[in-house]
């Protein structure tokens, strides 16, 4: 489409030149998008470790592949005219007076055009299809798979394989944690996921902004304060991932990052089930002061709740409310 | 009468350098000196006055139990710097002619132009009228904080050459990105609007004066506090927020905060002052004969800029002002958990936000542009064209606010349709390549230091605008977002594209403006330096970004140590480049002052057709413009416009149906 473009290049007076430059810039440009394609395009950030990542993977390599005959064609130009079109010493008249071209202007104008709205219909619809491609959607996602929890009801119902994995995230200064609702809504600074499982991140912060980063995952969710900030992700291939903050948050931003686990099935099920009865007394006063919700208020803390937190877990809270900067669940 | 044909008449606030010096002496005189003891005064009581009402203390009335030391007293803070801007003011005599003008005195010649003394070195240092002088006054004011933040950037790129070992704390580094982030963001946008705009658009549209030139020489001054109060930050504890300042972090922050939050709606105020002042003189003061059709690129750029400014500058000043109110008077807008939002200050941020980088990309293709025909020997390509791209800029440019919080979870529905305005605007971005393009189409193309300064312009625009491409599309923007390859895009397109065109701009138009030719040896040396070092900086960081690392860490991955440290060696060249250019104009307008023929580029443009520097009211009579500015190699083409029009030509120009008709007196 971008070639299109240029075929009018060739101007008036000597076509010869417009001619030679879309050659050379065609040439180039079918080498280059090859090379995008077939060599580069493979290792493209993030890789293909979940559908949504597969997703980000093809949209930066579909733009570099648009981009590079459009770049390859302006440089082309550019450099054909510094070369050509050079000032000749002792040559002082001015160059020929061509105000505009109508053909040119136009079919530059249609050509971006159609490229732009190609563009703008391929990423809506690469949301659709792969459920928002692993970005925030806010707490009414609209981009769903099917069986999504969007209620607290839904979310609290016991998992077994097949269904929807709920992962809340909490963002804090500096760390994320992870609460599973469907397994007592326990909370680690764990992140574990099942392979072949469709994971709804549930992002939600206590203090200030973070992004919650899934780097091989393809999933950035803003953690907000009082937001519900849902993301998808179906792991396709078992490995470790790197979670990092992608907002700034604070002093401890630049380390605020942990690892997760992509794992087999059964083995998500022996991780989930030996956290919940480790974790469990520390769950059971969870639940009374902080119930699992989509989101969480921590300057309205219970008070009758407040010193039995501090005493068995230590929990004091940053910014006024929950947690110290330790590790919350394991102090 | 409006339009003043006969030589010597002075308008009020034309600027009269010339004009009888006062009769006290010079210390006694308002400038800056006593602007400088205003502010401390006034710093002083505001900070009194703020501790008297919000301290608890035996003779206050204070309620504000929560604060506990005068110290931390943001409210004590942000009164101060209210009132340090008021004393600055007031020192600087701002409200001396309007006071007299109130208490029925006529202002005299000499008080018209503020008591400027006999032209020399000391109109640069008081409250002057004369746009010419605000020009150059911005200028030296635009690279003194050009210079400071590129040396915060210095020591950005210091810390990373390590993953793992700290030059600085994580505070410190963080004050270092913010203060480089602010500086940039909210004194760059006046960077060719400041000095070029101020200092040629009435030159380039053949008028004596500027519409406004109380305004624009006080949007000048308004910069220097906005300036200083930001560094203020520094003692103050800094702050950790980086340009942006999102707000539960910017709300929770110490009290440096304050500095950047009020610097930043200071000159806000400063953009919509400076950006007013251009929109109504272009679009009331223009020459008869500058038609529309007639007006050099530079001046339909900085129009589309003024717009911006003008439109956008006022959600900023209330952005920051509610975030102040949240910091002091303990209001609520962005808390969440008292019913505020986070999102709605990143709303209001970002549909400043957003215009704002259009603010620094629009002067920039107007000066590109400007300067392609002269050094191309040909007219414009589709002037029309050029013209549509950048109004389409403008227009668009208030409809795309929304892809900064693309995973954010605000209004999510809305992404296709951001995502479509957001490609949008890359059509008439397109146009501005189309002309570039069509320029040098069978051009005889002269590769002065300003063209060397226009083709990297275009190079690292495509990059910009290419990689802006990325981003727009929601599913690539999820790697992106919120990492370096975000950060490189926008260092191509406002460094690469705006930094560029103003160093283009300077090598063309200091010759206008000082008369002086600044060293081409040494410009070579600059362009080159400079066009590699920023390429070799800037390019591995979309890699770096891709590769994971986001913005605003000082630990990043190990694997990435090679590409940073790449990039923070090519930063110091980069960095050398810029201190040879800052070399090159002390030596070549302080040191060495070789005169410059009156048009050293035989440019067709309006602004060279008067001696360099411009006499004090541009024009002896207002010119009649007779045809466009780039009719380079058009046979009959008659002169740009006539200096010395008999003078009943006026009367003929203004009774034609094609023409403005202004009011008769």
């Amino acid at each position: 489409m971008a070639e299109t473009t240029q075929v009018p290049q060739a101007g008036p007076g000597e076509p010869s030149h417009g001619r030679r430059i879309f050659l050379i810039a065609i040439v180039l440009g079918i080498v280059a998008d090859l090379l995008l394609w077939f060599v580069l395009g493979p290792h493209l950030p993030p890789g293909t470790m979940t559908n949504s990542a597969a997703e980000n993977q093809r949209a930066i390599k579909l733009m570099a592949v648009m981009s590079a005959p459009v770049v390859v064609l302006v440089v082309t130009y550019f450099v054909y005219a510094m070369v050509v079109w050079r000032h000749r010493e002792g040559d002082d008249e001015d160059g020929p007076p061509i105000h505009g071209n109508t053909r040119i202007q136009t079919s530059w104008i249609v050509g971006t055009t159609v490229v732009v709205l190609g563009l703008a219909v391929y990423g809506t619809a690469a949301l659709w299809t792969a459920n928002g491609a692993g970005a925030g959607e806010g707490p009414a996602p609209i981009f769903n798979p099917p069986g999504a929890k969007l209620t607290v009801a839904q979310q609290k119902a016991p998992w077994s394989p097949g269904q929807v994995l709920v992962v809340q995230v909490i963002g804090q200064q500096w760390r994320f944690t992870y609460r599973y609702p469907q397994f007592g809504s326990f909370e680690t600074t764990e992140l574990v996921l099942p392979v072949g499982t469709e994971v709804q991140f549930d992002v939600t912060s206590l203090d200030v902004i973070h992004s919650f980063w899934a780097y091989q995952l393809g999933v950035k969710a803003d953690a907000n304060p009082g937001v519900d900030n849902v993301a998808y992700a179906k792991p396709a291939q078992t490995g470790t991932f790197t979670v990092r903050c992608a907002e700034l948050c604070g002093l401890w931003h630049g380390a605020m990052f942990n690892y997760g686990q992509v794992v087999t099935v059964s083995q998500f099920q022996t991780w989930a089930s030996a956290k919940t009865i480790a974790l469990a007394s520390i769950t059971r006063i969870l639940n009374k002061c902080m119930p699992y919700n989509t989101t969480y208020d921590p300057t309205n803390f219970p008070a009758n709740c407040r010193g039995r937190v501090l005493l068995q877990l230590g929990l004091t809270g940053s910014g006024g409310g929950f947690y110290n900067t330790g590790d919350p669940v394991q102090p | 009468m409006a339009i003043d044909t006969t030589p010597g008449t002075t308008h009020p606030g034309g600027g009269t350098p010339t004009g009888a010096a006062s009769g006290r002496a010079w210390w006694a005189r308002p400038g800056m000196h006593t602007a400088i003891v205003g502010a401390v005064i006034g710093y002083a009581f505001g900070h009194f006055l703020g501790n008297w009402i919000a301290v608890p203390g035996p003779n206050s009335p204070a309620t504000y139990q929560q604060i506990g030391t005068a110290d931390a007293n943001d409210f004590a803070i942000v009164l101060g710097y209210v009132f340090l801007v008021l004393g600055w003011l007031i020192g600087l005599g701002v409200f001396t002619d309007p006071v007299r003008l109130m208490r029925g005195r006529r202002l005299s010649d000499a008080e018209n132009g503020n008591g400027n003394g006999k032209g020399g070195l000391a109109r640069y240092f008081r409250f002057t009228l004369d746009h010419k002088v605000v020009g150059v006054q911005y200028l030296v004011g635009m690279l003194v904080y050009f210079c400071t933040a590129g040396l915060f950037a210095m020591a950005i790129r210091t810390e990373l050459l390590s993953p793992t070992h700290h030059v600085f704390s994580s505070s410190t580094y963080l004050e270092i990105v913010g203060e480089h982030g602010v500086m940039m963001m909210m004194l760059m946008t006046s960077v060719i609007l400041g000095p070029f705009g101020n200092y040629l658009v009435p030159l380039m549209i053949g008028s004596k004066r500027v519409a406004y030139p109380r305004l624009e020489a006080l949007s000048f001054w308004l910069t220097i506090p906005a300036y200083l109060i930001l560094l203020s930050g520094i003692p103050l504890g800094g702050f950790h927020t980086g340009w942006t300042m999102y707000a539960p972090l910017s709300v929770q922050d110490t009290s440096g905060m304050d500095a950047p939050l009020f610097a930043f709606g200071l000159m806000g105020i400063s953009l919509v002052l400076a950006g007013f002042n251009i929109l109504i003189t272009v679009i009331c003061y223009r020459a008869p004969g500058m038609r529309w059709s007639r007006i050099p690129m530079f001046v339909w750029g900085l129009l589309g800029t003024s717009v911006l400014m003008t439109l956008a500058a006022p959600i900023l000043v209330g952005g920051m002002y509610m975030a102040l109110t949240d910091r002091t008077i303990q209001t609520a807008y962005f808390v969440d958990q008292l019913g505020g939002s986070s999102y709605l200050y990143q709303d209001v941020f970002w549909f400043f936000g957003h215009p704002e980088v259009y603010i620094l990309a629009l002067p920039g293709f107007g000066i590109v542009l400007e300067l392609l025909p002269v050094f191309t020997r040909k007219p414009l390509f589709a002037y029309k064209v050029a013209a549509a791209g950048m109004i389409g800029v403008t227009l668009l440019s208030f409809f795309v606010w929304q892809h900064h919080l693309f995973d954010s979870g605000i209004n999510p529905d809305m992404r296709p349709l951001f995502m479509l305005t957001t490609e949008l605007i890359s059509i008439p971005t397109g146009f501005i390549f189309l002309v570039g393009m069509g320029t040098l189409w069978k051009a005889k193309i002269r590769f002065t230091v300003p063209m060397l300064f226009c083709l990297a312009f275009f190079w690292n625009f495509l990059i910009g605008g290419i990689s802006g491409v990325f981003v727009s599309d929601v599913p690539a923007d999820t790697t992106e977002h919120g990492s370096f390859f975000v950060m490189a895009h926008f260092h191509y397109t406002i460094m690469g594209g705006l930094i560029f065109a103003f160093m283009a701009g300077c090598y063309y138009w200091l010759p206008k403006m000082m008369g002086i030719r600044l060293n081409q040896t040494l410009g070579k040396w600059h362009f080159w330096l400079m066009f590699l070092g920023f390429n070799s900086t800037f390019m591995p960081l979309f890699a770096v970004g891709l590769l994971g690392q986001p913005r605003r860490v000082f630990e990043y991955q190990a694997n990435l140590q090679t590409l940073n440290d790449w990039v923070s060696v090519s930063a110091f060249v980069l960095g050398f480049s810029i201190l040879i250019f800052v070399f090159n104009f002390v030596w070549s307008t302080v040191v060495v002052r070789e005169r410059e023929t009156a048009n050293p580029w035989n440019s067709r443009g309006l602004e060279w057709q008067v001696p360099s520097p411009p006499p004090a009211h541009n024009f002896e009579r207002v010119p009649v413009v007779l045809s466009g500015p780039y009719e380079y190699g058009v046979k009959d083409s008659p002169p740009v416009a006539d200096l010395s029009p008999p003078t009943g030509v006026l009367t003929a120009a203004f009774s034609g149906p094609d023409h403005l008709v202004r009011s008769e007196a």
